[in-house]
């Protein structure tokens, strides 16, 4: 079976009050043809947050990608871009 | 509502920064210093410059500190200035809201104008059946004159190009009662006579003006101090975070509060008495009772629906029962009710026991300045006394099957939800005094109940499962 492309959503409590909440229904954004290709989890704290000064939470893993200030289109894209889509 | 946008972004940014310069004493010193750390020089702008993005920071701030805009001085006088006066105030000021008037005026005053798919017809129906002679004829393209608009609509529905656009007013649009509307200049202005304090304003408007007036100061000064403080959270505080509800409340007593206690235990109260008052008024014949809980319905019959008053139910909210409570246990505590709404921050500073009111979003921006993370958090033990359903209150229908579960006499009962107050169903409420569907009616101002609050953090539909969740795995009677 393929590997899945796993895609982590912080759940700290910085990345979820400033979006990340959002960000746990990314599912439902998807194409259908990609819901399959992805693993999509909630994480506890990706530990993001401390190596950067001022405030760039949410963050979102997509495979080996941070994405900071993640938004739903960004997290979009980037699980596009990393399954090779258009 | 948890919609991530950039208005509400900037807003938590804010009040997370507040919070720290309150816990760490340097308010005053620093507070003038944040809209230039969030609009450096050459950095990314969100209006013309970072000099008017500034000043709506400023603005915002003002609220955050818990003043009116109109509160204002001069616009010389710095942050420094407001923040010593709210260090050293003894009140908070009513009403709850404000209207940043400078970050308002992005909306259009006619809500129809013609796009440039316009072909300058022949036939110009718009001009020929506009009842206010509001069009006219430049360089080819018809041109709505917006001083005359009486946003009528009917230029739209006769032109053949579809080439006029509706333009909504955000926040007039999403207000179910009429109750904000623009000044001679533009500006909107809340009618307070109308307000029902539902906060679907400040979710709406898409450059964040309409603010609330924060207890942030009062709430994070109270707890520094010597004083017993103590936490009410809402029952929908339980689909807030990623973690269960026993990690939730170790978590807010972290940020310095003496106790926590759930307003479900008020809400177990407020089953008892509802269910005992509905038998009461169904054996005497009464057509049907409502519900009394959301402070933004009831607030709604008492200003729109006066004909609705003598079927909404005598019985007081959770919120009530829980500040009782808690006032009786602790007689010198300032009490800090945590909840969803700004209905709730409305009803606080009416209630004779509740101090301050903490809204979900404030809690977070606490939990940030202090570096708490909810999920990593130890839990606590529950009080075993809290009914499960008290605890699904949150959720939209979680009040009416409490209620029906309570019944004593086995009165037969159909229960009616209105989910979610708009101008539909407000309509719908008034004729409920004819003809009601059912015999008890729950309303809930918001759609899908208190998780869907203008103040939550959580998606409402995750917040929902959780909160389902915990109602029907409570291990009690009810």
């Amino acid at each position: 079976m393929e590997k899945k492309l796993v895609v982590k959503i912080c759940t700290g409590t910085l990345c979820y009050v400033m979006g990340g909440a959002e960000l746990q229904v990314i599912d439902e954004y998807l194409p259908e043809d990609l819901l399959d290709k992805v693993d999509i989890k909630g994480a506890p704290c990706l530990e993001h947050c401390n190596n950067c000064d001022g405030p760039k939470a949410p963050f979102v893993e997509v495979g080996d990608k941070v994405i900071a200030e993640a938004s739903v289109t960004k997290v979009v894209d980037a699980i596009k871009e990393a399954l090779g889509g258009k | 509502m948890a919609v991530t946008n950039n208005a509400m972004i900037i807003r938590r940014d804010l009040l997370a920064r507040v919070a720290k310069l309150l816990l760490e004493d340097r308010l005053v010193e620093d507070i003038d210093r944040i809209p230039v750390q969030i609009r450096p020089k050459n950095g990314d702008v969100s209006r013309c410059c970072v000099y008017k993005d500034r000043a709506m920071l400023k603005y915002k701030l003002m609220a955050l500190l818990g003043f009116s805009i109109q509160q204002e001085d001069e616009e010389i006088t710095p942050l420094s200035v407001y923040a010593k006066r709210a260090l050293e105030r003894e009140n908070i000021s009513e009403p709850p809201l404000t209207v940043v008037d400078d970050a308002c005026s992005g909306c259009i005053k006619a809500n129809y104008t013609v796009t440039n798919i316009c072909r300058g017809c022949v036939a110009r129906p718009c001009i020929i059946n506009c009842p206010k002679k509001a069009i006219d004829f430049h360089s080819g393209h018809a041109e709505i004159d917006p001083k005359k608009c009486v946003n009528c609509g009917i230029c739209q529905k006769n032109c053949p190009y579809h080439a006029i656009v509706y333009i909504p007013v955000p926040c007039e649009e999403s207000c179910p009662v009429g109750a904000i509307s623009k000044d001679k200049e533009g500006i909107e202005h809340i009618d307070y006579n109308k307000c029902i304090y539902c906060g679907k304003c400040i979710v709406a408007c898409p450059f964040g003006a309409v603010m609330e007036k924060s207890h942030l100061v009062e709430v994070i000064q109270a707890l520094k101090s010597d004083k017993k403080v103590i936490a009410m959270v809402a029952p929908a505080i339980a689909g807030q975070f990623k973690a269960p509800l026993e990690n939730i409340i170790s978590a807010i007593r972290k940020l310095g509060f003496d106790d926590v206690i759930e307003v479900a235990r008020g809400a177990n109260v407020t089953t008892t008495h509802e269910a005992q008052e509905f038998e009461e008024k169904m054996a005497e014949g009464q057509a049907f009772m409502t519900t009394s809980c959301c402070p933004c319905y009831t607030e709604a019959v008492k200003k729109h629906l006066p004909e609705l008053s003598p079927f909404v139910s005598h019985t007081k909210t959770p919120m009530y029962y829980t500040a009782e409570i808690a006032r009786k246990a602790y007689p010198d505590a300032k009490l800090v009710f945590i909840g969803p709404c700004l209905a709730k921050r409305y009803e606080t500073a009416r209630d004779p026991h509740a101090d301050y009111m903490l809204s979900f979003e404030e809690m977070g921006a606490i939990f940030i300045a202090k570096g708490i993370d909810v999920t990593k958090c130890e839990g606590t033990i529950l009080d075993a006394d809290v009914f499960a359903s008290s605890r699904g209150y949150a959720v939209s229908s979680g009040v009416a099957s409490a209620v029906q579960k309570a019944l004593k006499n086995h009165t037969p009962i159909t229960p009616v939800h209105i989910d979610g107050l708009n101008k539909a169903n407000i309509r719908e409420l008034k004729g409920f005094v004819k003809n009601c569907p059912g015999n008890m009616v729950e309303v809930m101002a918001c759609e899908g109940g208190c998780v869907n609050g203008c103040n939550v953090i959580a998606n409402y539909k995750i917040a929902t499962r959780q909160i389902k969740e915990i109602a029907s795995s409570s291990d009690n009677r009810q």
